[in-house]
């Protein structure tokens, strides 16, 4: 699988969404995307991509959009 | 003590300190506080039953103090509670207004004052009940699975528990609190009424510790504290809390669940470098909020430990047979024995006019033993409760729902993870839906398994052990 339909499927099962709004998804922008929704899509990235994320990319990880971004600092290429 | 004495009605003492700063950095003085908060009720104009939808914002602080100023009965619940169970509720208890931010629905009735961002809607409900002399204040019990089965506390309950928690945490008017609980959360609306009573300052905010406002908050109003239920310091830990600098904070708060043994070693360590006390405490909606904490002196020797009763009130571990356990390092339910317990419960307006049902036991449903120093110890629960992130999830209830559904169904899981056992394999997607939609259980927190059938002992009994098994 590419690294883009990892960082996709992580979304879909962390919060039980289907393709079509994924780029619309944002941090409280759906009840799934809660703070327990955020620890859990931030857990399963670090174990999909064998990373670890800092304090602030926790935080800045907003939306599905921003977390592109910010995975390219951990050299994932999506 | 007459009612006159609550410490509510007393708090146009602290004049020019600050008593509530907003997300903004807008600063509210007690003197203008009290105003608004009259103000509100003045609107009502009478003893009755009203539903605060609670955020941490000012306009709720202002209107919840207005309530207990005046003699109002607040229900309290939160904001973002569904519609469906909102109008549940609603039938249920027949309130008299209901204030709410932003617009209201057809049930709400007419909107009859504004403050801030928030109205106050006259509902057109005749009130066919009364209200106990002594009620102050209704909370839900459960967050999450919308029982209308609410929690009945007096003022001197809440007088009791807020001196005590005063008391034990060394609260000073100097101290400055940020919200990381809800409102309407017994432990969150506690560190409100310990902050008020003494003068001191609620820095109010609805952004949460994975939100860059919030830090910038805690930092730019120099907070001294904060709570948190054990998935709190789950996060905290994921965000190298060890490493942060916050020179302001003075003590930090635990409850809402057992924290593990582990994550209390760690966060004693870490608290302990930086200077900053940790209190683990224990409580419950139904003792108004605390009965228990652990001194900082004794964390470390001691973690993993409840700790011991609050000034006021003392504990009892009782065997099967209800007889008291008096040696150490047995396993019996705690009792609890304080002003701080309530009244008991209400099901529905009828149940408002209800005294005192308790008379200052309460039989906690939490298994736990006594270290020979008198140290408490949970180990588990009586009934079948689990916590979801802070929530007590009461999982015969969840299974009912689902049976609703005519999802056959078994639940049990352990803190922080619902297992739902389903039969039909076809249905988990309904199911899944069923539980994100209508129960505000977060997808994270659950998750559904297969069975062949529901496991039965010969007598029919379900035998929730054989689940283990998948």
């Amino acid at each position: 699988m590419k690294a883009i339909e990892r960082y996709q499927e992580i979304f879909k099962t962390v919060f039980g969404v289907e393709d079509e709004i994924l780029e619309t998804l944002e941090y409280q922008g759906i009840a799934q995307w809660d703070s327990v929704g955020h620890m859990q899509l931030v857990a399963a990235l670090e174990e999909e991509f064998d990373i670890m994320f800092d304090t602030d990319d926790i935080i800045d990880f907003n939306s599905y959009t921003a977390g592109k971004e910010i995975l390219k600092k951990y050299e994932v290429e999506l | 003590m007459s009612a006159k004495d609550f410490f509510f009605k007393k708090i146009e003492q602290y004049k020019n300190e600050v008593a509530l700063v907003s997300e903004d950095g807008n600063q509210i003085t007690y003197r203008e506080f009290v105003r608004r908060a009259d103000d509100f009720a003045r609107q009502i104009g009478r003893r009755c039953l009203i539903f605060l939808a609670c955020k941490n914002v000012a306009e709720s602080v202002i209107a919840y103090a207005g309530c207990l100023r005046n003699d109002i009965v607040p229900i309290m619940i939160g904001a973002d509670t569904d519609m469906e169970l909102l109008n549940h509720l609603f039938t249920s208890y027949h309130p008299a207004y209901i204030w709410y931010p932003g617009n209201g629905t057809e049930f709400m009735g007419a909107e009859v004052y504004q403050d801030g961002r928030y109205s106050l809607y006259r509902t057109d409900y005749e009130e066919d009940y009364e209200l106990s002399e002594d009620l102050a204040l209704l909370l839900t019990t459960s967050g999450s699975t919308g029982s209308p089965k609410l929690v009945r506390q007096t003022w001197r309950n809440i007088e009791s528990n807020t001196q005590s928690i005063i008391h034990y945490l060394g609260i000073v008017p100097s101290d400055k609190a940020i919200t990381t609980l809800p409102m309407h959360y017994t432990y969150g609306l506690s560190i409100i009424n310990t902050h008020l009573c003494i003068g001191a300052r609620m820095i109010l905010t609805e952004a949460t510790l994975l939100d860059k406002t919030f830090w910038n908050l805690l930092k730019e109003e120099k907070a001294t504290t904060f709570g948190g239920v054990p998935y709190t310091y789950e996060i905290l830990k994921k965000l190298r809390f060890k490493r942060m600098h916050l020179p302001s904070l003075r003590y930090i708060t635990q409850a809402g669940g057992k924290l593990s043994k582990e994550l209390a070693e760690e966060f004693n360590a870490i608290c302990e470098e930086k200077s900053i006390q940790l209190i683990v405490m224990y409580g419950q909606t139904e003792a108004t909020a605390r009965m228990s904490y652990l001194p900082w002196k004794d964390a470390k020797r001691k973690a993993g430990s409840i700790g011991i009763a609050i000034p006021g009130g003392h504990f009892v571990l009782i065997d099967e047979n209800g007889n008291e356990i008096e040696a150490p390092n047995e396993v019996g339910e705690m009792v609890y024995f304080g002003e701080n317990v309530t009244s008991g419960y209400a099901e529905s307006r009828k149940d408002l006019i209800k005294p005192d049902e308790n008379c200052g036991v309460l039989h906690t449903g939490d298994m736990a033993k006594r270290d020979d120093e008198g140290f408490y110890y949970v180990v588990g629960r009586k009934k079948r409760f689990l916590k979801l992130f802070g929530n007590r999830v009461n999982l015969d209830e969840v299974e009912e729902l689902l049976r609703q559904q005519k999802i056959e169904n078994l639940c049990s899981g352990t803190d922080d993870h619902l297992i739902i056992f389903i039969t039909d394999r076809n249905q988990e997607k309904k199911a899944v839906d069923f539980i994100m939609n209508h129960t505000g259980i977060t997808r994270g927190g659950f998750e559904v398994r297969h069975i062949e059938s529901i496991p039965r002992s010969e007598s029919g009994k379900i035998l929730y052990s054989a689940l283990k098994a998948d």
